[in-house]
């Protein structure tokens, strides 16, 4: 319910504006539930562990995810791996050192590696770029009431190949339905394609969703903590309102009395 | 420095003494704070104190944002992400620096249409205006380089696009574009003086914001009634107005608290919202994104700018007795610095005597419909440039030209204005009894923006 208001009111303040508008033609997007929508959504840890799973074992062959330090995997709000098995990850990884001139394996500081070659874009703000994905007429209406956004996209993308292939001046493409177009990236997500440690059934649904939550923690780590000092900053500024409207009211008290009875 | 008769300060200790004959600031600051003012000023009055707490929370933000950010074609994209992951609070500063000036752009228009609807430009404050167009002026420049600034596509396209108004320029225009870019196109010269200038420009905003606030304090605000205030007498003067400090003060403090209640909610719960997901993605000269959107506020002026194509007779007619030195695009770039020329000659174009919109009854009507123009226009721009969308813009540019060139000064001459009331006073009297008997400030709806 108050998050319900909370949404409304927000709603109400901002309906005549102009908001984000889409960035091009768009095919079936699927509103997922996400578990960080609303004022009040966090992120689900085991998800984002899951959806690490799914970037590393199918993403990470060609698309980087080169804003985001390993260390951040142990971040509060995040995947929060524990150290020891953040290190081990990280470790997986073999990055270049400028300063060596060599090749070495990669620590907690370091970042992810970039893309595999050009044409894979790099994911770490992938779900941010996308949310101008936001209903109709580009109004935003949906993004704003259902929060809908980037990893509805993703989701949507990664699970919306429908089959169709075309050979075309020596490339394959693929037909992707949330897209409405033909891409160059192939279906890659599989049912049962990982098999996930915390046991979820890995549909190829599921992997979507995890992946596409987990990008959105890539684009936007600091959710949590942003929507926490909006709500403390919204209820100290109300307080703030009510005390100064009680301020105003008695101040004027006296000149609109004096007012009325002349 | 108000011609409104007042108290003044006046130095009782021999330390007050010492300092006012030396450096009278105690005095200035005591004038400006106990600045008499209408009683009866609504909550329409409010948007200065918006703008001004706007202005100080754009240039605190900006100066911290400013210690991490790097002005580096190569670099800036990375180092605004930086601020946003790894920087102690970086990602609320960003974001509040971000839609901070949303709300500055939301705040002046609805400033610009209060002092519209009032006839606040109207003899003896056209200082007064004319120092804030040139600031509204300056905002747009500050804004258009800042958004430049995180190196995003739109960051990039819009750079290109509109610097490429310069170009339209007949004869100087491309030597007049290399020159701001710094180069033959957008590129790392472009944004490090961009940089530069972003930061130099809200000072000099701040310069004009004083000059601005000097002038009406040197005139007297005007009202909703438009009435002057009596200034025979001290006495007088007294019964139309209250002292600045503490009763619009604290008036003014608590629309801002509800204001900004409202911003950090935007700010915190959906930051993204008004802003464009395409500079998410770095600027990449190679790759045009497909709908290049200035930022909402820019809209209404970037639909007029549009607005005239070659086909247009009005440009076709021009073009043909300019010997083909005014074609579209030039046309178009007139026609938006003009739109905005045209308001800031208002003062001289509006021949009513009467000031305040309140008691002009055919003139609400026309005001009401730019106000609806000016939603349409900003609808327009944000849609693609063809189509019925081209003519809606254009219908929208010829009201908005025809508002100030020919309504207005029309309107004056025919129109019968209503009764106003004798003094601020009488009013400010009349309204309360009018809300029998409830003195609590019931704020009017605020145009959402």
């Amino acid at each position: 319910m108050f998050k319900k208001l909370a949404v409304s009111t927000i709603a109400a303040a901002m309906l005549a504006s102009s908001p984000a508008l889409a960035a091009g033609e768009l095919g079936k997007i699927t509103d997922y539930d996400f578990s960080f929508e609303g004022p009040f959504g966090t992120y689900d840890r085991n998800q984002l562990q899951r959806g690490l799973q799914v970037y590393t074992q199918v993403c990470s062959s060609c698309h980087g995810l080169e804003k985001v330090a390993f260390r951040n995997l142990s971040d509060p709000n995040g995947p929060e791996l524990p150290e020891e098995q953040m290190r081990a990850y990280a470790e997986m990884y073999e990055i270049w050192d400028p300063e060596l001139r060599d090749w070495r394996v990669a620590g907690g500081p370091d970042k992810f590696p970039e893309s595999q070659f050009e044409g894979a874009p790099d994911l770490s703000l992938m779900a941010k770029s996308r949310v101008g994905f936001s209903g109709p007429y580009g109004l935003g209406i949906n993004q704003l009431v259902n929060g809908m956004g980037g990893a509805e996209y993703i989701a949507s993308f990664v699970d919306g190949f429908n089959g169709d292939e075309k050979f075309e001046a020596g490339t394959m493409f693929y037909y992707n339905e949330a897209s409405a177009s033909w891409v160059s990236m192939a279906p890659v997500l599989w049912e049962d394609g990982v098999e996930y440690a915390d046991g979820t059934p890995a549909t190829k649904e599921q992997q979507a969703k995890d992946v596409a939550a987990f990008l959105m923690w890539t684009a936007e780590p600091k959710m949590v903590e942003r929507k926490q000092a909006g709500f403390v900053g919204v209820i100290f500024l109300s307080v703030l309102a009510a005390l100064l409207y009680l301020t105003n009211k008695q101040l004027w008290a006296p000149i609109k009395k004096a007012a009325k009875e002349e | 420095m108000s011609g409104i008769p007042h108290d003044h300060y006046e130095p009782n200790t021999n330390a007050e003494k010492w300092i006012d004959k030396r450096l009278p600031i105690v005095g200035l600051l005591y004038d400006t704070i106990k600045i008499p003012t209408p009683k009866n000023l609504n909550w329409m009055w409010i948007w200065g104190i918006v703008l001004m707490t706007c202005l100080v929370l754009q240039i605190v933000t900006g100066i911290v944002l400013v210690m991490h950010y790097t002005p580096d074609a190569d670099l800036a994209f990375a180092s605004v992400e930086h601020i946003m992951r790894n920087v102690n609070g970086g990602h609320m500063l960003r974001y509040l620096h971000q839609n901070g000036a949303m709300l500055f752009f939301a705040a002046v228009y609805i400033h610009i249409f209060r002092g519209l609807y009032y006839g606040s430009y109207k003899s003896p404050r056209e200082v007064t205006w004319i120092l804030g167009m040139f600031i509204y002026l300056a905002m747009m420049a500050t804004a258009f380089m800042g958004y430049v600034l995180p190196w995003g596509q739109m960051s990039f396209w819009g750079a290109t696009v509109i610097t490429g108004l310069f170009g339209a320029i007949p004869g100087i225009g491309e030597m007049l574009q290399t020159w701001l870019l710094g180069g033959p196109a957008v590129g790392n010269a472009t944004l490090t003086r961009f940089f530069s200038l972003h930061y130099l420009l809200p000072f000099v905003i701040l310069g004009l914001s004083i000059l601005h606030i000097w002038a009406f304090h040197t005139t007297g605000n005007n009202n909703p009634t438009g009435v002057d205030v009596r200034r025979t007498s001290k006495e007088e003067a007294a019964k139309d107005t209250l002292p600045f400090w503490p009763y619009f003060v604290i008036k003014d403090l608590f629309a801002l608290a509800v204001i900004f209640a409202l911003f950090w909610a935007l700010v915190g719960f959906m930051p993204q919202f008004l802003g464009h997901p395409d500079n998410y993605i770095e600027a990449n000269p190679l790759v045009t994104p497909s709908h290049i959107v200035p930022e909402w506020y820019f809209l209404p002026f970037y639909a007029i700018l549009r607005a005239f194509t070659s086909d247009v007779w009005v440009v076709m007619a021009v073009n043909w007795l300019s010997f083909g030195i005014i074609d579209a695009a030039f046309f178009g770039v007139l026609a938006m610095f003009g739109s905005i020329f045209v308001m800031a000659l208002v003062p001289w174009l509006d021949t009513s005597n009467v000031r305040s919109g309140r008691y002009r009854p055919m003139f609400k009507w026309w005001f009401w419909l730019l106000v609806v123009d000016f939603f349409v226009l900003m609808w327009a721009g944000a849609m693609p440039a063809e189509g019925i969308y081209s003519t809606i813009s254009l219908i929208g540019t010829a009201y908005w030209f025809g508002y100030f060139l020919v309504i207005l000064p029309i309107l004056g001459v025919i129109e019968k204005p209503l009764p106003q009331p004798a003094t601020i006073e009488e009013d400010f009297k009349a309204s309360l009894k009018n809300k029998s008997g409830g003195n609590g400030p019931s704020p009017e709806p605020v145009p959402a923006e």
